[in-house]
């Protein structure tokens, strides 16, 4: 069975200026011990489709669709019931390892808060298994460390914490948001590696929310290219880098210098991010995209299965390049 | 070879930092910042700038600009020494020398227009200029960035990341500068905006034989568009070289470390056998270590390592690197 299985999720936000829609339509399977990048540029809706997952949509937000974890509908549950699905089977690391982190408490007792209320444990035992923990994201002296405050560490060190706590109660899920965006590529390194193989070692799936194609060629086994809240192209990634169909996903891949590559020039993608409130009839991408045609300015092209992979464009495969 | 436009030497920056608690006659701690960098700049070139956060790359090029004080060295500007300079020569001399800053919106003042904000620099710099030679030139240069005339009007606010660079682009280049320092232009900009810029800072380059000092922190980024790339590590330039031979050839082994860090875009890349990666962080920049300062996260450390600071040595073909075990690496 599939641990998650999200079908058809949209998200759209009620705002002064009418309705926003942020996701449109995303579907997709995770099991154990997988992997899934959800890559996008900023406004592409990546984050606010795990948002609607975990129940953080503000409040004008409104997820639809579904979203069945261990043969259970979390989409839209009351926060009670959202409780017992946070962090105990979903948790989420977030980008920026300070603002996320309580700077009034200690690191102790924000770890150990978390297993008070889920687990019921004793303070004592709760700092004891935070301080396992800590060790387990190799976070040295982590028994002196977990008393300071999280202001005390260092960027890298203060991301370690975070997916410390985020595993303490040992979730079925992990979802990280952008979680290297704010720390330097040594760092970030370091920081993915711990990732993967902690995620073998507690047997996880993993959500990677990311807009940094190298990280996702490392680490997932899938990716999801989101675009103006839509999915452009689906499939595994060994197969999406090595042959990319969707104008967007090639657009995206030589658009990055690389290092091990002489580029003369760079292929930039024309244009600017689209605005969610007044998005595109039609493709999203097509204001931008070079190939678009008056069918593609008009309708939106449907999610079709090419292979292995799902991909939303007009055009044949192949009649790009 | 052409001489160089900008010639910095041994300069260095020196920053008070008082005590915890302690009262306000007790000596302050000095950090070191940039610890006697030295590097030449010719016309038309570029000069990358990388390291990790906390290293001095923006704390060097806000000295080189004096917008921050120094301590010790020279800045030679076609002859003359920016340091040491009167108000005045200072005055005229920034003319040439124009900087884009990391966060495109903060750095745009929300109360003026984009007109105004461009028109800025001709007032300050020029102020005899009539205005319809300064609307003159400031169209051209908003339209060379690629931003439409009849939003000359509009605030910064009313456009998005990427635009708001070309702004700051347009910005710097309405004064014909001979250079222009750009403190991490690309950081904050989506990877397909990024690759705009990127070109657009290239073609104007191109265009105008600007020399460029580029700052990032993306190894990628910084190697597609430098000629030559200068490692900094707490402050200490570690390596520097024409990009390709740095890429190809790194010899430092901090400099192995960062781009073996950098994630390739290719699921089948195949990590090379060797582990060149670092443990650890940087340590603090206030008591740094004695010796060379990357000694702490090095594999190769020796006891001389500790007790002797390398000193940047010609690794033959003009590179530079300063460590003392660079041959045997």
């Amino acid at each position: 069975m599939t641990l998650l299985s999200v079908d058809n999720l949209s998200v759209r936000f009620d705002t002064n200026d009418g309705q926003v829609s942020a996701v449109n339509g995303i579907s997709f399977d995770i099991d154990r011990g997988q992997s899934l990048a959800i890559v996008g540029e900023s406004g592409s809706g990546k984050s606010q489709s795990v948002f609607a997952l975990m129940g953080l949509l503000a409040r004008n937000g409104r997820a639809t669709g579904r979203a069945v974890l261990k043969g259970k509908d979390i989409l839209n549950l009351p926060a009670r019931d959202l409780q017992h699905i946070r962090a105990e089977q979903i948790a989420m690391i977030f980008q920026d390892p300070m603002t996320s982190l309580n700077p009034y408490m200690r690191v102790s007792d924000q770890m150990a808060e978390v297993l008070m209320h889920h687990k019921g444990m004793s303070k004592s035992d709760a700092v004891a298994s935070a301080i396992r923990m800590l060790d387990a994201v190799r976070i040295p002296e982590a028994a002196k460390r977990i008393h300071m405050y999280p202001h005390e560490f260092s960027g890298g060190m203060r991301q370690r914490v975070m997916i410390a706590m985020s595993l303490l109660c040992e979730p079925d899920l992990l979802i990280a948001d952008e979680p290297t965006t704010a720390l330097d590529v040594t760092v970030q390194d370091q920081i993915m590696t711990l990732l993967k193989s902690l995620q073998a070692e507690f047997n996880m799936a993993m959500i990677l929310i990311t807009h940094d194609l190298g990280v996702v060629a490392d680490s997932c086994d899938d990716m999801l290219v989101l675009y103006g809240g839509q999915v452009m192209e689906q499939g595994k990634t060994v197969d999406l880098f090595s042959n990319p169909s969707h104008p967007y996903t090639m657009g995206l891949l030589s658009a990055v210098p690389r290092l091990d590559q002489k580029t003369d020039r760079l292929v930039a993608i024309p244009g600017n991010p689209p605005n969610m409130m007044s998005a595109p009839s039609g493709c999203p991408f097509s204001p931008r995209c070079d190939h678009a045609t008056d069918l593609c300015r008009s309708s939106v092209p449907p999610l079709v299965a090419m292979g292995e992979r799902l991909r939303a464009c007009h055009y044949e495969k192949g009649a790009v390049s | 070879m052409t001489k160089p436009l900008l010639s910095v030497a041994n300069l260095s920056v020196t920053f008070d930092i008082p005590r915890r608690g302690a009262m306000p006659w007790t000596p302050k701690d000095a950090l070191r910042a940039v610890d006697s960098v030295s590097f030449d700049l010719r016309p038309g070139e570029t000069l990358g700038i990388v390291g990790e956060s906390g290293c001095g790359k923006s704390t060097l090029a806000r000295a080189i600009l004096r917008l921050l004080p120094s301590h010790g060295g020279t800045v030679m500007w076609l002859g003359q020494d920016l340091l040491r300079m009167g108000k005045a020569d200072l005055h005229t001399a920034r003319r040439d020398i124009q900087m884009v800053f990391q966060d495109p919106l903060a750095s745009l003042d929300p109360r003026m227009t984009v007109g105004q904000i461009v028109a800025e620099p001709l007032i300050t710099h020029y102020p005899n200029m009539t205005r319809a030679e300064r609307d003159a030139k400031v169209h051209a240069v908003l339209e060379r960035v690629g931003i439409l005339r009849n939003m000359v009007n509009r605030y910064p606010h009313e456009f998005s990341g990427g635009q708001c660079q070309r702004i700051g682009i347009a910005r710097a280049l309405v004064m014909e500068p001979k250079l222009i320092v750009c403190d991490e232009p690309v950081s904050a900009l989506d990877v397909s905006i990024q690759a705009q810029v990127i070109n657009l800072l290239m073609d104007l380059q191109n265009e105008m034989g600007l020399s460029l000092i580029f700052i990032a922190h993306d190894l990628s980024v910084v190697k597609h568009i430098s000629d030559h790339v200068m490692v900094l590590y707490l402050g200490n330039m570690v390596e520097m070289a024409a990009s390709d031979a740095l890429y190809a050839n790194p010899r430092h082994p901090y400099t192995q470390a960062l781009i073996a860090s950098v994630p390739v875009p290719d699921p089948n890349y195949v990590k090379p056998a060797v582990d060149a990666k670092l443990a650890g962080d940087l340590p603090s920049p206030l008591s740094p270590p004695s010796g060379c300062v990357f000694r702490t996260r090095c594999k190769y450390a020796t006891d001389l390592c500790a007790t002797e600071k390398p000193k940047p040595q010609d690794a033959g073909d003009g590179n530079l690197v300063a460590c003392h075990h660079w041959r045997d690496l």
